[in-house]
């Protein structure tokens, strides 16, 4: 057969590879995916871009127009003749309000914004395990630290509270190796002796480094804050206890916490505050009733134990009973095995539901605005929207407490989220 | 006390400091600050300001009484109640007196055991209405939308007011006075009904408040008072001859510009003596000072020189004098005379 060259043709070179049609590229093909990519969805898109529509239409020129200027809502109404506007002014005359209450001095708000800033130190090497541990030291100073700076008066205060701390550690540490009942107990009686003692050193006089301010000029989301920090802090390691005391062989132990618990969880936080406040003021005589910031924090910190309680026994009853018996085998006493074991593992499984209750927690603290402590919002309830200036401005003075709120909640989910990563030892 | 607190707060019980005493104004004097209970904030009757001062209407009776116990308005705890800790407060101990609007009524004077000294507002229900409705009294009302609080008195007032002129309305039932206000202007109701004070400051909050129109019926009594715990009568005197002292200020003449000069010295008028202390012995009566009156006087000014200042037709509030104008001027506010 005769080659015939002639129909051959191979091409040498290869096509450059042509553009993709339009509507397969770039930002056409994003929208059509994702936008348009059904009749139904694009009607579902065209009604959301109204939605969205309608909204910014009415809150844009809303902020725009915003008066951040004038000394009262009148005077905002006469420079906006109408128009639709926000009165921001209130925020910038009553920021200081909204934030630290209207009783603490201004000259010493430095103290709680000090305060603020050396939390975000304290809390790191708790917070980012990766942190040298050294960095726990002063962690475990900062309550002082922070009630000195807040409260002011003596410092003789919260040195004795440390020293008694101190005693009691040493005493545990002393004791606590061979019976653990004589180590907690001789500790509890070592730090209840130093404060007993210190409480003569402490001096009576009211000129002091740091003036005084009593607990009832504390309030804006100052307080929040620190309800919110204190409770929850102080709650995760009763409600641990509280837990591991509620999975006790020993029938008093268990229940004592089950009582506890359930008593706990079935009354409202709300009747809880009420008891803080009016009836404990009942039983005390008038002039040394509890300090009312510490009543409220025990309660909040007992009503949040005992949620936080019942989602690590979640995370302790989801571990597969053959970690628990690994423990034993490895003849771990049980301090070890919860230690070393159960509980790193339980407590990972129980962050969401910590997290949970820990944002739940700090919403919750708004609540003490009904037993007239002048938190954010009862800042705002209260004295900004009574005074003759301001009556009548609602969504500016929310919507600042809500965004608050916000910042503070979405980082602690943010954290949460990162830190489930961080221990995710899994292969999934 | 110092060392209390600190026990209390470390160890979360309290030490036993002395029980309360039954001498109220031996307790204010030797703490040299009266422990005075006010409303977390009512517009016009007590709030705090830019600077946190508390003012307002029932402000000013703390500060006259502080003024006239310890010579200081300033010498006050303000300690901020509400609806539902004001009476516990009272009763435990935690204040010495309640100045927060509070109605005089049968049970709280005899039940709860409170004794009220006096009365410096006398308030009652009433109806706002947009002016383009028309209606210039409450019993045109007929068939009206009416937004009202639930739960309180005002629910029980205004059913009876209703069914006692035999016309129908329908209630539309709210939670807050701010819920209230925004509910009202959007349309939701016809009529709101609150106390005749509370409308009057609503209103100042609306952006044309010139549009509503608050009618001439009141439907109950609200006798806003002062008051002290049963059990200490000296205090309560003390409380009670002190907003007197302001209501016969107006009736005399004597306000917060004059009564220096005419406390200075005994003048013509005897009565001016005795009540500013330059004549007889009334304040030693009351365990004061002679011139207790004169300093609640300068302090705070006259009970009309309160009124106007806090919440008169001059104030964003305007409210008018009507039952709270002197008995001179055909109001209810008469004081016994000071003899």
């Amino acid at each position: 057969m005769p080659t015939d060259t002639s129909v051959a043709f191979v091409r040498t070179a290869e096509i450059p590879p042509s553009p993709p049609p339009p509507s397969e590229t770039g930002l056409v093909k994003w929208i059509r995916e994702n936008l348009f990519s059904s009749w139904g969805n694009s009607i579902l898109t065209l009604v959301s871009l109204y939605a969205i529509y309608v909204i910014l239409s009415a809150t844009v020129p809303w902020i725009v127009n915003g008066i951040w200027t004038t000394s009262s809502l009148a005077e905002c109404r006469e420079i906006l003749q109408g128009q639709v506007g926000a009165c921001f002014s209130v925020l910038t005359e009553r920021w200081n309000q909204l934030l630290y209450g209207f009783k603490y001095p201004v000259e010493e708000y430095w103290r709680p914004n000090l305060a603020f800033l050396l939390l975000f130190v304290a809390a790191a090497p708790v917070l980012f395990f990766d942190l040298p541990r050294k960095l726990l030291a002063f962690t475990a100073l900062y309550p002082f630290i922070a009630y000195w700076l807040i409260w002011g008066g003596s410092i003789m205060i919260p040195i004795v509270a440390l020293l008694g701390f101190v005693a009691g550690y040493f005493v545990f540490d002393r004791f606590g190796k061979q019976s653990f009942a004589t180590g907690f107990f001789g500790a509890i009686v070592a730090a209840f002796v130093v404060w007993w003692i210190g409480g003569f050193i402490i001096p009576e006089t009211e000129d002091t480094f740091l003036p005084a301010v009593p607990s009832r000029d504390l309030g804006g989301f100052m307080l929040n804050m620190m309800l919110g920090v204190t409770c929850v802090s102080l709650s995760l390691p009763l409600g641990i206890v509280l837990a591991l005391g509620r999975q006790s062989k020993m029938p008093l132990i268990k229940g004592i916490c089950v009582i506890f618990i359930e008593f706990i969880r079935g009354v409202p936080l709300i009747t809880l505050l009420f008891v803080a406040s009016v009836m404990l003021s009942y039983f005390f005589p008038p002039e040394s009733t509890v300090d009312l910031f510490l009543r409220v924090v025990i309660m909040i910190t007992m009503f949040s134990a005992a949620y936080i309680a019942e989602v690590i026994r979640g995370g302790l009853a989801a571990l597969p009973k053959g970690q628990y018996e690994a423990a034993d085998s490895l003849g771990l006493d049980y301090p070890q095995a919860m230690r070393l074991i159960i509980l790193p593992q339980a407590l990972k499984i129980s962050i969401p539901g910590i997290v949970n209750v820990a944002v739940g927690l700090f919403k919750d603290t708004t609540l003490v605005s009904v037993i007239s402590m002048f938190d954010l919002v009862g800042m705002i309830r209260g004295p900004i929207l009574a005074s003759t200036e301001w009556n009548g401005v609602y969504w500016e003075l929310l919507g600042f407490a809500a965004f608050l709120f916000f910042i503070v909640c979405y980082g602690i989910s943010q954290y949460s989220q990162w830190l489930e990563r961080r221990l995710a030892t899994d292969h999934r | 006390m110092k060392k209390s607190v600190f026990f209390g707060a470390l160890a979360g019980a309290a030490l036993a400091g002395g029980v309360a005493s039954a001498a109220t104004l031996d307790d204010v004097k030797a703490r040299g600050k009266l422990n005075c209970g006010v409303t977390t904030g009512l517009v016009g009757f007590a709030a705090p300001d830019a600077n946190g001062n508390w003012e307002g209407f029932d402000v000013s009776v703390c500060r006259a009484v502080a003024a006239a116990v310890l010579g200081d308005p300033s010498a006050v705890e303000f300690v901020p109640t509400t609806g539902k800790t004001r009476f516990t407060a009272l009763a435990s101990g935690e204040i010495d007196m309640l100045a927060r609007n509070t109605t005089w009524t049968f049970s709280r004077d005899v039940d709860l055991k409170f004794e009220f000294v006096g009365v410096n507002y006398y308030d009652g229900q009433g109806f706002m209405v947009p002016k383009e409705l028309g209606v210039t009294s409450a019993k045109d009302l007929d068939g009206a939308t009416v937004c009202i609080q639930t739960g309180t008195t005002t629910e029980l007032n205004l059913a009876d007011f209703f069914r006692s002129n035999n016309i129908s309305y329908e209630p539309v039932p709210i939670e807050t006075n701010a819920e209230a206000q925004q509910q009202y202007l959007a349309g939701a109701c016809d009529v709101y009904t609150t106390d005749a004070s509370g409308l009057a400051a609503t209103r100042a909050t609306f952006e044309a408040p010139g549009d509503h129109v608050v009618l001439p019926e009141i439907v109950s009594k609200e006798p806003l008072g002062p008051l002290v715990r049963h059990g200490d009568n000296e205090w309560g005197d003390i409380v009670r001859w002190t907003l007197n002292a302001l209501i016969t200020a107006e009736e005399l003449g004597v306000t917060s510009a004059n009564v220096a000069d005419m406390g200075a010295a005994a003048g013509n008028n005897p009565e001016v003596n005795r009540l500013l202390g330059t004549e007889g012995s009334l304040g030693e009566m009351l365990g004061l000072d002679a011139d207790w009156a004169k300093k609640a006087i300068m302090a705070v000014g006259n009970y009309g020189e309160i009124f106007e200042t806090n919440i008169g037709e001059n104030t964003p509030i305007g409210l008018a004098r009507g039952l709270n104008a002197s008995y001179r001027d055909g109001g209810l506010i008469y004081s016994p005379p000071f003899r």
